[in-house]
């Protein structure tokens, strides 16, 4: 299963990664968003997984799956939506302002 | 021996002060007069020293720094450090003196300036009384950077920023080099203590890396004290005020260089290396100096070009001086003894005669508004005083009685002619030059005094070319220059009170032990019957008269040589030819494409992790542990590997927010198939709110570039490498350290949660107790975040409203 994963959040990273790289605003942020989801199974599947009962006390499991990557990944998950409402925002501020999408044409400032 | 460390730090507390004190006293006092009492307390403090040190005794006190790295700040006076100590607030004295008549308060940065000036003079002294070589670095560099402000004082003026940044490229490239230097020599020998590394002088000339360091120590004292070629600096460094010239230019800072030779003298000297390479310096410094001095029209480039020339003068007798370390005493080595006592006399003497120059010529800029020469003249019946100044100071650097110069010059002399006769490290060959170059120069250097004096009073008075009409200066300004011309001439007459006082026990520092046990004699006197040394100066007046009156005959030889193969030419061309190239470089990555960027850093992070993951041991797999697979899982798993290419190649932009929307919930089932029940409600909450927010700002951005045409993504070779290299890395990451588990998880505490917090859901407990201020933090991102988002749309707002307004 961990292998498997792995193998999965690779390629979560690849597309991703080639999103990023595009110049429309709109896939950069999509692909930071499939990174943040390759990064909180990456985590969670560090920490093991299916190693017992989930992190709850008051039921009859006596093993449970480590809470610790679940709490980093609860933050993550937070941070990555604020992190993404700001970039959508923002690039659609851009857009208003600047009147394009495309960051290649985003280049060079008037004071330069 | 604790007040050693106070007069240390004295100035630089006084630097932080000045500033107030302006703010309080400036509308009705000159702050300088403040000031003033700082170095002149510690010149009356350090002349109780003169009795103990000349008896030959040292003061150490060390205070701890950072004593695990064996850098302690300790401080060592000895003779030599005395001079220097004696030189930097004796001099520092009279030139604030004079700063104070010659920087008016209504219209200078006082504070400014005695901020530097402080800051200069507490790290000249630390310099000079410093053991660790590192502090004496520190120092050093310090001295750079004050020299650097005070040279842009008047930073409006181009001129001033253009020799603050050439002094200071040169004279820290110097100071780097030998913190290189002295860090080799921290190796060989295993100390940074002056006095230890001297100690151990065999082991060092034995060692491979020994002319390595030392060159890059000598690049260190010859860029500072401006010996050639890196003696360019110094004449654009006149454009600080002149007291500045006197005293840094002149008098103190430059002649750090020459402390630091003098200092490394017993660890290097007695080889053919340091011989050559310091007396060879200095002779060529002297002369290139001197001849430069000549043509000069202003009269502190003069200046300027003659400390240089001086500067090569003791310089080659330090050099000169170190062949006693080869021979070891005898009788005959002595008068190698006695190069090194004239090069410490001369120290002192240049000190004198050239502060009092710089000062005068300061009153002639101050009163006059000129230093060109060819404006200048017949000042003589206008300014008597500053006239009998100017000829002792001149008569000193030319090398005529009754002044001290000739007493040092006369000495040289005899060192060079000494030196010629030697019959070790080659000397026989070539040795023949050093009398032969040191007398030229000093025929230069008796016309270029004699121009100072004779261009500026004698000759027509020219009062149309001048800003103001010519009057002698004001009391305060004579004062200074007089006392240094006083001891022109005292010096001349009583040679052998200041020599058994303080040179004698400066040079205990510079020689070998047996040479200064047994008592040389050294009398300097200003007699010695009629010998080579009397004929070299008769000559030299002789020649010099001649040449000085048929000047204008040959001055136009100058011209003869190109101007594009100076030294400043090179210089300059090659900052311009380093910043275009730094620029042309710099243009090359930084593209302002964000693209551009976000591939450097992707490669960035496959060359380093792939390459960490080549390391011996670094990949590992290991599949034995891995949890059973269901095809329930499988399934899901595939489904979101279809949702991310999905985005990848979606063609509209619809289609792909709502399949980043599926694979996020599809996380979230995952999020419940691993036991994380939390993760799985946030999730679907946060992916709901996100993709309502994606189709919100979709209605707003505008469509894909090609959708129109209905096509996907441009495809592009580099990406998909660069993407694909990611991937892999991340899986190979992700395996290996999956497949190395090296110590228990310390999850396991924090499953007493019910016991610690009271909490039954370990997660929440750790979010919101364990690590309860990480939350709090958190939540404050978010709070940023939200004001932002908010601001962002906002303002968008109310600059509509603002624009449909003025419609």
């Amino acid at each position: 299963m961990e292998t498997l994963m792995s193998i999965l959040i690779g390629l979560f990273f690849a597309i991703g990664t080639y999103l990023i790289l595009t110049k429309t605003l709109l896939r950069i942020i999509l692909g930071t968003s499939i990174i943040s989801h390759g990064v909180h199974l990456l985590i969670l599947t560090m920490g093991g997984v299916k190693a017992g009962g989930p992190p709850l006390l008051g039921f009859e499991e006596i093993t449970f799956t480590d809470p610790i990557p679940q709490a980093l990944i609860l933050t993550a998950i937070v941070i990555n939506f604020a992190t993404t409402a700001l970039f959508l925002v923002l690039s659609y501020r851009a857009y208003k302002v600047i009147g394009t999408d495309n960051t290649e044409k985003m280049r060079g400032n008037e004071d330069e | 021996m604790v007040w050693l460390s106070i007069i240390i730090l004295v100035p630089f507390i006084a630097a932080i002060i000045v500033p107030f004190l302006y703010k309080v006293f400036n509308q009705k006092i000159h702050i300088g007069w403040f000031v003033l009492f700082i170095p002149f307390l510690i010149f009356i403090y350090l002349l109780t020293y003169i009795p103990s040190i000349s008896a030959g005794k040292t003061f150490t006190y060390l205070v701890q720094w950072i004593p695990t790295y064996d850098i302690n700040f300790e401080l060592y006076m000895d003779g030599l450090s005395l001079v220097f100590g004696l030189l930097i607030t004796g001099i520092g004295s009279l030139v604030i003196f004079y700063s104070i008549f010659y920087l008016s308060k209504e219209r200078e940065a006082l504070h400014n300036f005695y901020v530097y000036l402080m800051m200069f003079m507490g790290a000249m002294l630390g310099l000079v009384f410093s053991d660790n070589i590192l502090v004496i670095y520190v120092f050093w560099e310090l001295t750079s950077i004050s020299s650097f402000l005070l040279i842009a004082y008047w930073y409006q003026r181009q001129r001033s920023r253009y020799g603050a940044q050439k002094s200071m490229l040169i004279t820290i490239f110097g100071g780097l080099s030998m913190l290189a230097g002295f860090i080799m020599l921290s190796i060989i020998t295993d100390t940074y203590s002056m006095r230890e590394i001297a100690s151990q002088m065999d082991l060092i000339h034995g060692h491979e890396l020994f002319f390595p360091l030392m060159i890059l120590i000598l690049i260190g004292a010859f860029t500072k004290s401006a010996q050639f070629p890196f003696s360019i600096w110094l004449p654009d460094a006149m454009e600080a005020p002149t007291p500045i010239s006197a005293y840094l230019h002149s008098a103190t800072m430059v002649k750090a260089g020459i402390y630091l030779v003098a200092r490394f003298t017993p660890v290097f000297g007695g080889t053919a290396e340091w011989f050559w390479l310091v007396s060879g310096i200095g002779i060529l410094t002297l002369l290139y100096g001197s001849i430069n001095a000549v043509r000069q029209t202003d009269l502190k480039a003069l200046l300027a070009y003659s400390t240089i020339s001086q500067l090569g003068l003791i310089m080659s007798l330090l050099g000169i001086g170190s062949a006693i370390l080869y021979f070891g005493y005898n009788d005959e080595s002595s008068v190698y003894a006695i190069a090194s006592l004239a090069a410490v006399f001369h120290l002192v003497n240049h000190s004198t005669f050239k502060g009092s120059l710089f000062m005068v010529v300061g009153i002639i800029d101050h009163e006059t508004g000129t230093r060109d020469i060819r404006k200048l003249g017949g000042l003589l019946s206008f300014m008597p005083i500053s006239f009998t100044l100017a000829v002792i100071g001149s008569f000193a650097m030319a090398g005529l009685p009754p002044f001290n110069g000739f007493l040092s010059k006369e000495m040289f002399f005899t060192a060079v002619v000494n030196a010629s006769q030697l019959e070790i490290f080659n000397m026989e060959t070539i040795g023949v030059l050093f009398p032969v170059i040191a007398w030229i120069a000093s025929v230069f250097t008796f016309v270029y005094s004699m121009i100072l004096v004779f261009k500026t009073f004698g000759g027509k008075y020219k009062p149309k070319m001048l800003e103001k009409p010519a009057h002698e200066a004001p009391l305060g300004m004579l004062i200074p220059p007089a006392i240094l011309a006083s001891l022109v001439v005292i010096f001349f007459f009583f040679p052998n009170v200041l020599a058994n006082y303080l040179l004698k026990p400066a040079l205990a520092s510079l020689l070998p032990e047996e040479v200064t046990a047994v008592d040389i004699e050294m009398k300097i006197s200003a007699w010695h019957g009629w010998n080579t040394e009397l004929f070299m100066t008769i000559g030299v007046v002789v020649i010099g008269s001649i040449l000085y009156i048929l000047l204008k005959k040959w001055i136009g030889l100058y011209s003869v040589y190109p101007q594009s193969f100076t030294l400043n030419r090179l210089y300059d061309s090659g900052l311009a030819k380093m910043e275009s190239g730094a620029k042309t470089i710099t243009d090359q990555y930084m593209t302002g494409s964000l693209r551009a960027y976000m591939i450097y850093i992707f490669s960035l992070l496959i060359f380093v992790w792939g390459g960490a993951l080549l390391l011996p041991g670094a990949f590992s797999i290991d599949v034995s542990n891995d949890a059973p697979v269901s095809f329930y899982e499988v399934g899901i798993m595939g489904s979101m590997l279809a949702a991310a290419l999905t985005v990848l190649f979606a063609k509209s932009r619809l289609t792909a927010i709502i399949a980043v929307g599926a694979l996020g919930y599809l996380v979230a089932i995952f999020f419940v198939l691993f036991r994380a029940p939390d993760l799985a409600l946030t999730q679907l909450v946060v992916e709901t709110v996100t993709t309502a927010l994606f189709l919100l700002c979709f209605y707003h951005l505008p469509k894909f570039k090609k959708e129109k045409e209905k096509k996907g993504i441009p495809f592009k070779p580099l990406n998909l490498i660069i993407s694909l290299g990611v991937g892999t890395v991340v899986t190979l990451f992700a395996i290996s350290a999956n497949s190395s588990r090296m110590f228990e998880p310390v999850s396991s505490y924090f499953e007493d949660s019910y016991e610690l917090a009271g909490a039954r859901n370990i997660v929440n407990a750790i979010l919101v107790d364990f690590r309860g201020l990480d939350t709090m933090l958190e939540i404050f991102v978010l709070t940023i975040v939200g004001l932002g988002v908010y601001t962002l749309i906002k303002l968008r707002l109310a600059r509509r409203e603002k624009d449909e307004g003025a419609e």
